[in-house]
């Protein structure tokens, strides 16, 4: 049941009734309980003045679900929005700054800059948009013959071939049929199409799950610190507690089960019921890849606490260090001889990462195993309220676990494309790590996968004076600084938490290529002056 | 071992609670029977195109070009996509970010935005702002985000009509607010009589119920009727009065059947009533891609319209739409289409009306033959459907009947509907998953089934009434409104 918890929400809604300079959009990092940084950064609104002085109206500031006041999510938040405000004013006034773009270095966001789409899965799409495009003689020279064959195929599955209808809630049962043999061969373990849910991206799916599992604030989930901020926010919007684990920056992120241990215990001192521990890998934003062994005993820990295992694998094609290797949770669990009696395991995919990178078709599915048929129940009926995924999702999705395979017409030119943008992506992650490294007060670990880097800045006490002043949490200080000398936009290290004390930043790895050296030397001659100005 | 967290037991009572009959129990039988091979006719769900409704070829064409935009580079795409929908395409792809597979803005592209205001304000007649418009993953994700807003607690009651459209019911109770009924009145087809209102107010606020919001679902659904102008403002001064937000569900402002009540938006009645109403009233407005003419149900596309909601507020609906990144961005597309479809002079005008027209006349005609079919039966009493894709007949059971029903464990509608799925294979919607009023049963049906079969339908569907009530009947004692 959700609770109304007064005293906190009017805290919150008291510490934002400051003057502000105008502003249309706001947001930023909540100042969490743990941090010690003074609660000074934040919530920018719009114009004060007569905005909310109807106080009777039925839905103001002050009346609406005070769990929506406390979420944040800081990948689309305040920086952002200098960002676009500024993007704006480049097209008329662009000799007013020192640079004449803005580069988005904020999100996963691969075809925003210029990534082109895997042509096979394009043309399976066009060709199941319209299908009267498939009874005319003409398609066949604009079409590879086994996207034809393909769509041809997923037509069949589709009743009436009714694109346009609404499908079974849990998604096409051909197309689900092609992702669980997308998983076995992916793991050599059976996948059941029962167990998959196709979602609109894979964040539904995580909304759902945290629906299910959390009653109250006395309910919660272990996710890692730092954390892709779905969870903080998905928790929060779902009245629940998020028990923070950390990951160990100099043992490359490492995931340690003592770590785990603990703040399970200091939870459940605490009167919090923990019920999931998420794992995200390869990490967001850290880009750690978990070994096997790391796995294993991570399953056994879930296995032992009776916690369910939500397995965030939205990055699993993104590896780009030759010593570590994807493996899924649900594999992990099957070597070790776990079955669906041992743990209960919720894994995420989406079509919005990897190599294809759609994340505006909005595709994903969760493969639910390990719990009963009344529970598996509970999560159809949920899913049925929404009626069904989108089904051009839905499509992708299983393009993307049954794609081309050796002998076939597009094979090579899809392997082509695959191979050219990981490797890119690969590159270009050195690159960065490399350069970033080089700066000073600087370390940055590698990106073994996703798409992110996350240096740790250590930023001076100047600086860090500097950023009280402005009443910024230090690491969005230097990122707007950042923003405004250069025109890139990132993701303060704030927004995803981190060690108390510690300032980081999240910078995407998917800039083109070729914009990678410029890039390189903005950052670096914006540091070097950054450092020149708050050395102590 | 103590119990694990995904147990029944453990789970979200909430979750247990929330009920979704349009997908429920006679959905899940109907399924079953069809995997055994029986033909089953699915008129549990407003899905056009699951029953033979053809997708408008024109959103189609500049979809699957925007889907491939290779194709736009081959020089003989003008073979295969008129030269309107080749600059359609190309008009969307210029106002994404990166085509279709990028995130756009989590409000939707301002383009597209802009778009549905320009729409909205021919529409009314009234200036509409793009930045209070947010497109989303079908009008559904939209009344889930605004509720998630409004509801803090189970003491937030929101006024919804009963019958009902279920996802009202099923929100509220995931949300873990309070549903607070006004009835139809079933005799005055279905009109919604503000004293009615009234009373249901007054009553939960007796039991501690704070009343935060009101639903109106025009046309409605389950019901199609069309509200009046008069009836209208009679809301709208009800919600000021009692300080409700008003949520406007108009997903079916294209379906209208009658001509004695077009559709007129709750922003055009509320901008009419001026000053203070015009600038006080809180109202959202609903619209989607899945109805209408379109039908396109699966794209998942749908928006919803601010009116006097404080900016603070908005940035806070932003908030939380951020945190689900983007809706997805061809149904944007289809959005966009659908509110500036071709125009007079396009190429692709004259097939466009010529599909559109076809499509709602057949409406108009199959919302008469069903009417007049369950008319024809005697113990069923069927208001027209003025409008939306449903016909929700009032289906008089007699006792026989009702205590089989419970000697089965069953409602008596479900158990109605359960004897008629297994001996004609309509799968309906009892009208038990709608709300209705104590001892009345309905079901709900659409009037969606190809034209040619709606005779054959309707005969089917008499035959299996007239059995059943020769079963259980006694011409006597069944029940009476």
């Amino acid at each position: 049941m959700r609770r109304f918890v007064i005293g906190q929400a009017k805290n919150l809604i008291d510490q934002t009734r400051r003057p502000r300079p105008h502003h249309n959009n706001i947001r930023l990092l909540s100042p969490l309980a743990s941090d010690p940084i003074p609660v000074s950064s934040s919530r920018f609104f719009s114009d004060m003045t007569g905005s909310d002085s109807s106080s009777s109206l039925p839905v103001t500031i002050d009346s609406i679900n005070p769990n929506v006041l406390k979420c944040e999510y800081a990948v689309r938040g305040e920086i952002v929005n200098i960002a676009q405000k500024l993007q704006d004013d480049l097209k008329i006034n662009k000799d007013a700054y020192p640079f004449d773009e803005i580069i988005y270095c904020n999100i996963g966001n691969p075809q925003s800059l210029s990534q082109q789409p895997i042509t096979f899965f394009r043309e399976v799409l066009a060709l199941c948009s319209h299908t009267a495009l498939l009874d005319r003689d003409e398609t066949h020279a604009l079409f590879s013959a086994d996207s034809i064959a393909r769509a041809w195929k997923i037509l069949d599955q589709i009743p009436g071939k009714a694109t346009g209808a609404y499908s079974h809630s849990q998604g096409i049962k051909g197309l689900r049929d092609a992702i669980a043999a997308g998983i076995e061969a992916r793991d050599g373990f059976p996948a059941d199409p029962n167990d998959i849910f196709m979602t609109d991206g894979a964040s539904p799916g995580v909304h759902m799950m945290m629906q299910l599992l959390i009653s109250s604030e006395k309910d919660g989930i272990l996710c890692p610190i730092p954390q892709y901020p779905l969870y903080s926010a998905s928790i929060a919007l779902h009245g629940g507690s998020l028990v923070p684990y950390y990951l160990d920056e100099a043992s490359g992120w490492g995931l340690e089960i003592s770590e785990l241990k603990k703040q399970l215990e200091d939870a459940k001192s605490k009167g919090i019921t923990v019920r999931a521990l998420a794992v995200i890998n390869p990490g967001n934003p850290t880009g750690q890849v978990l070994s096997e062994e790391n796995q294993r005993d991570i399953v056994d820990f879930c296995k032992k606490e009776g916690l369910v295992l939500l397995a965030d694998e939205v990055y699993q094609e993104n590896v780009y260090v030759p010593d570590k290797k994807f493996h899924s949770f649900k594999k992990v669990a099957r070597s070790m001889g776990y079955g669906e009696k041992d743990i209960s395991l919720v894994s995420f995919q989406s079509i919005s990462k990897g190599y294809y990178g759609e994340c505006g078709k909005r595709g994903g599915y969760m493969e639910v195993t390990g719990f009963t048929s009344d529970v598996r129940e509970q999560i159809y009926k949920v899913a049925s309220v929404n009626l069904c995924s989108n089904i051009s999702g839905q499509i992708l999705a299983s393009l993307v676990m049954s794609p081309p395979k050796p002998g076939d017409e597009s094979y090579e030119s899809y392997i082509a494309e695959k191979e050219g943008i990981l490797s890119s992506m690969a590159r270009r992650a050195k690159t960065l790590e490399e350069a970033l490294n080089k700066l000073e007060g600087i370390t940055c670990n590698r990106a073994e996968g996703a798409m992110y880097l996350f240096p740790c800045i250590n930023l001076p006490q100047k600086a860090i004076a500097a950023a009280e002043a402005a009443k910024t949490a230090p690491d969005t200080f230097y990122c707007k600084r950042l923003l405004n000398a250069t025109g890139i936009v990132l993701v303060p290290g704030s927004g995803f938490r981190q060690v108390p004390g510690t300032w980081h930043f999240r910078c995407t790895i998917l800039p083109q290529e070729d914009k990678i050296p410029a890039i390189v030397n903005r950052l670096t001659e914006f540091h070097k002056s950054f450092m020149d100005e708050f050395r102590d | 071992m103590s119990l694990k967290a995904l147990d029944y037991e453990s789970l979200n009572e909430n979750v247990k609670n929330c009920q979704y009959a349009v997908r429920g129990e006679l959905y899940l039988r109907a399924s079953e029977l069809q995997k055994e091979g029986k033909k089953i006719i699915f008129t549990n769900v407003g899905n056009p195109h699951a029953l033979g409704q053809k997708p408008l070829t024109f959103p189609r064409q500049v979809v699957a070009l925007c889907q491939a935009p290779f194709l736009l580079d081959n020089p003989n795409v003008g073979m295969i996509f008129p030269a309107d929908a080749i600059s359609r395409a190309k008009h969307y792809l210029f106002l994404t970010s990166g085509g279709l597979g990028a995130y756009s803005d989590s409000r939707g592209l301002p383009g597209v935005r802009k778009e549905v205001a320009e729409f909205i304000q021919r529409r009314d007649g009234y200036p509409s702002d793009p930045e209070l418009i947010f497109l989303t993953d079908g009008a559904s994700k939209g009344v889930m985000q605004i509720l998630n807003c409004i509801i803090r607690n189970q003491k937030d009651g929101i006024l919804v009509p009963v019958p009902q459209y279920p996802l009202y019911s099923a929100t509220i109770s995931l949300l873990g607010g309070t549903l607070v009924p006004y009835y139809l009145e079933e005799t005055d087809n279905w009109g919604l009589d503000v004293n009615n209102l009234r009373q249901s107010v007054a009553q939960a606020r007796s039991q501690g119920i704070t009343v935060r919001a009101m639903v109106i679902i025009n046309p409605g659904n389950p019901t199609g009727q069309c509200l009046s102008e008069a009836n209208l403002r009679e809301i709208l001064k009800f919600c000021c009065d009692e300080r409700l937000v008003l949520l406007g569900d108009e997903v079916y402002q294209q379906n209208i059947y009658q001509d004695e009540r077009p559709f007129i938006s709750s922003k055009k009645v509320l901008m009419d009533m001026g000053a203070p109403l015009s600038k006080e009233v809180q109202l959202i407005s609903f619209h989607t891609v899945s109805k209408g003419y379109w039908g396109e149900c699966g794209q998942r596309g749908g928006y919803f319209e601010m009116t006097n909601i404080p900016p603070r507020t908005v940035e806070e609906i932003y908030k939380v739409a951020s945190i689900a990144l983007s809706p997805n961005v061809s149904a944007q597309i289809f959005m966009g289409l659908m509110v500036s479809p071709p125009k007079p002079g396009d190429i692709s005008y004259d097939q466009f009306v010529r599909e559109s027209k076809g499509i709602l006349e057949s409406l108009r005609r199959r919302a008469r033959i069903m009417t007049d079919g369950f008319n024809s039966c005697k113990n069923v009493v069927c208001n027209f459907t003025e409008g939306a894709m449903y016909s929700f007949p009032q289906i008089k059971l007699p006792t026989k009947a009702i205590q089989a029903a419970k000697q089965a464990g069953k409602v008596p509608d479900v158990f109605y509907c359960l004897k008629l799925l297994e001996a004609t294979g309509i799968s309906t919607v009892p009208g038990s998953g709608f709300g209705q009023k104590e001892g009345v049963f309905h079901l709900r049906t659409t009037i969606l089934p190809a034209e040619e079969e709606m005779p054959e339908i309707m005969e089917s569907f008499k035959k299996f009434n007239d059995e059943f009530m020769s079963q259980y009947g006694d011409n006597f004692g069944y029940s009476r409104m």
